[in-house]
């Protein structure tokens, strides 16, 4: 592919991965446009995590091509690399620094200089501790900010990662199931939180639970076997042949 | 001011542990030098010595901790990079001897001449002046380590598998160094050394000023690897130990953290085996023995890691129990037997499967010994099979029972009168290991750290219980909830 010729934040062409000849990903094609929310669902197996995996840089694709603002090939970059262009990942299962406080997880995601060099150097500044404390605020868990992050319960943990995702400032947010475990009280709290960050930036939401995906009222995309097999609104979606097929069994 | 800042990063412990250290480089040299052999204060030359090692054996821990308690890089073996630097310091002490040597040789050391080596081999040249002895003794364990860990961590190689090939490492450079046309002297290694910067290595005042000299490294030593640990390194470090590919995807690059502290470490560990040289009088190819690697991670087990000052607590207090154990004396038999009473009928009182298994193990090593006299070693060997199978069943305080039961035993049936303690050096350090990994994970420091902070917070919340009804509170804070 040439340089930039395509608008899209985010474009999957043809992406195929195979795991000792079990295909986990078969020419699977998307584009994410600036600014969008993305619902990906699908059932267990469908591909949706190594799909997360291939765009950060975790598993290399066998074919195909993934492209970031249309210029930086992700297929080609690890995931350091790919972190720094902008795209931040939250993962399925809460993966916060248990052993730091919640003030300093989102310090260490915090948008800055990552070099070795420079984290020796690095003062705090009025503005980062302004940063911190909005973002606190945000994910409602400034009362708790000198507590380790591992004796938060489940919820708050999939918050602080959220939090996390924000502090990095990225282009492009993927979030893996952020409603697992949650509380439904809580699963509508997410959904407002991540349409509060969709005003400015991009999101890929991959999920299973479907009253969360039609909470957000996004564009959703529905992975089988590696590729995708409806691509529209969740009530376009969830009245598709194929999709009702693939998800009550055949 | 600088002291503020430096005052920060040390913290409380730190600052008593720092005074500690330069405390006792000034009274021991002092009470050396000055008070006569006849003084109650004087302190032997041959302490000095010993301490002086003590010392050179904590900064490698150190070194060790740096890298295994904050990033869990857990090296098996460190030891090469100190015997590297050792070698370095002994390499400049051969090259000071000059025409005193056996042969008379102005240039070459006895053992080239002695194996007919025509002139000296390139990597010694240079190594006669001081400055480039000191340059070597950072720069050669800085250096492969470099490059160790440039493969290693680019690689993506971590946990078990790292600390397999660190061991490779060093047992390989053991085998190196052994060969005498490797140049460095082969089984014998180097040593009858004369003199250090034109003093004689052996005088009372050298060896006092190498104490000190070792003293003042490991303080330096413990502020670089204090501030680093405190700053936002350190975090990203700790950070990288309990969750690397969370890191990575964080947009830290690991591996550029891992190789900073190895090399760091490395050069550390080069700094202590340079001190230790001239203080022992010998350098050969046994440092590099994967023991003594090993060795080296239990004092910092011990001591607890990931404290820092733990790390120097673990090595001065693991080798004193080994000088004390090897040293003749019938005294740490009676102080272990003691110990493993006591520790038995504490660990029997909080729960008497241990009684079971203590009566077990030493049951097992009892008939043992009946059958066939093997003495203690048997019911030791029978203790650890004990373990390894009630392991695999899952039961912990079975085994610490029988390891118990089968030191007790051992300790009762001994007959005094043929005891020698030397040889069961190995014994006692193994079964501290294990009693230390299962009985206090947090090691020495780590666990009064740990004590300390709950007194401390035990204290705060009775403090805050008392005035909380007369008056509301002065913060604005929240008390934190307790965990849902």
């Amino acid at each position: 592919m040439n340089e930039s010729t395509t608008t899209a934040l985010l474009y999957l062409n043809g992406v195929s991965v195979s795991f000792d000849g079990f295909r986990a990903l078969n020419n699977l094609s998307f584009s994410v446009e600036p600014g969008e929310m993305r619902a990906i669902i699908g059932p267990n197996g469908a591909g949706k995590t190594t799909m997360m995996d291939v765009v950060t840089g975790k598993t290399r694709p066998d074919g195909g091509d993934v492209f970031f603002e249309g210029r930086h090939d992700l297929s080609k970059l690890d995931e350091t690399q790919i972190a720094t262009l902008g795209i931040g990942r939250k993962f399925q299962k809460p993966t916060v620094f248990e052993m730091h406080t919640v003030e300093d997880n989102l310090l260490l995601a915090l948008k800055n200089d990552r070099r070795p060099r420079a984290t020796m150097r690095w003062r705090e500044t009025d503005d980062e501790r302004d940063r911190i404390d909005r973002i606190l605020g945000t994910i409602r868990l400034a009362p708790l900010r000198d507590r380790p992050a591992g004796s938060l319960a489940h919820g708050q943990k999939q918050w602080l990662e959220i939090g996390m995702l924000l502090a990095q400032e990225p282009k492009l947010l993927l979030v893996d199931e952020p409603v697992a475990g949650m509380t439904d009280a809580e699963t509508r709290q997410t959904a407002e939180l991540l349409k509060e960050i969709n005003r400015d930036k991009t999101i890929i939401v991959v999920e299973h639970d479907m009253t969360f995906v039609r909470e957000l009222g996004v564009k959703v995309i529905c992975l089988h076997e590696g590729s995708a097999i409806a691509e529209g609104t969740i009530d376009q979606v969830s009245s598709n042949e194929r999709v009702i097929e693939v998800y009550l069994g055949r | 001011m600088m002291t503020g800042p430096i005052l920060r990063i040390l913290g409380r412990s730190g600052v008593l542990f720092l005074s500690a250290v330069i405390a006792v480089a000034l009274i021991v040299p002092f009470c050396n030098l000055v008070f006569p052999p006849s003084s109650p204060l004087h302190v032997p030359t041959y302490l000095v010595a010993l301490w002086g090692k003590y010392i050179c054996y904590a900064i490698l821990a150190l070194s060790i901790d740096l890298i295994w308690g904050y990033c869990g890089i857990l090296s098996l073996g460190h030891g090469a990079f100190f015997a590297l630097g050792g070698y370095a310091m002994g390499m400049y002490l051969m090259r000071q001897i000059g025409t005193r040597g056996v042969y008379g040789n102005p240039i070459l050391p006895d053992f080239m001449v002695f194996l007919n080596w025509p002139e000296l081999p390139i990597y010694w040249y240079g190594f006669q002046h001081f400055p480039y002895a000191l340059l070597m003794i950072v720069a050669v364990p800085g250096l492969l380590a470099f490059v160790f860990g440039w493969f290693a961590f680019r690689s993506r190689v971590t946990g078990v598998y790292l600390s397999i090939i660190t061991q490779a490492l060093t047992f390989a450079l053991l085998l190196g160094f052994f060969r005498n046309n490797f140049g460095f002297g082969g089984n014998n290694g180097l040593t009858d050394f004369k003199d250090i910067l034109g003093f004689n290595v052996q005088a009372q005042g050298t060896r006092a000023a190498l104490f000190a000299i070792s003293c003042i490294a490991l303080a330096i030593g413990f502020i670089i690897c204090r501030a680093l640990v405190t700053s936002k390194f350190g975090k990203v470090l700790v950070a990288i130990r309990d969750a690397e590919a969370r890191t990575r995807f964080l947009g830290y690059r690991a591996e550029s953290y891992k190789l900073f502290v190895f090399t760091l470490s490395a050069c550390m560990a080069g700094i202590a085996g340079a001190l230790y040289v001239p203080q022992v009088g010998i350098i050969n190819p046994s440092e590099f023995s994967p023991a003594n690697s090993i060795e080296a991670v239990i004092w910092v087990a011990v001591g607890g890691r990931g404290t820092l000052t733990g790390a120097v607590v673990g090595a001065i207090l693991v080798n004193y129990a080994k000088t004390f154990f090897t040293s003749g004396t019938l005294v740490p038999y009676w102080i272990m037997g003691g110990c493993v009473v006591i520790a038995l009928a504490g660990l029997s009182w909080q729960r008497l499967q241990t009684l079971y298994g203590a009566a077990a193990g030493a049951a097992l090593a009892a008939g043992i010994t009946q059958i066939n006299y093997v003495g203690p070693i048997g019911s030791f060997v029978l203790a650890g099979l004990f373990i390894l199978v009630a392991m695999g069943r899952g039961w912990h305080a079975l085994p610490v029972g029988a390891i118990f039961g089968a030191l007790a035993f051992g300790f009762l049936s001994t007959p005094l009168a043929t005891l020698g303690l030397a040889p069961f050096w190995l014994f006692a350090l193994g079964g501290l290991f294990v009693a230390v990994t299962l009985l206090l994970p947090r090691g020495v420091v780590g666990t009064l750290e740990q004590w300390w902070t709950e007194w401390q917070e035990a204290a705060a919340a009775k403090q805050l219980a008392k005035p909380d009804a007369a008056q509301p509170m002065t913060s604005g804070e929240p008390s934190p909830r307790p965990a849902e």
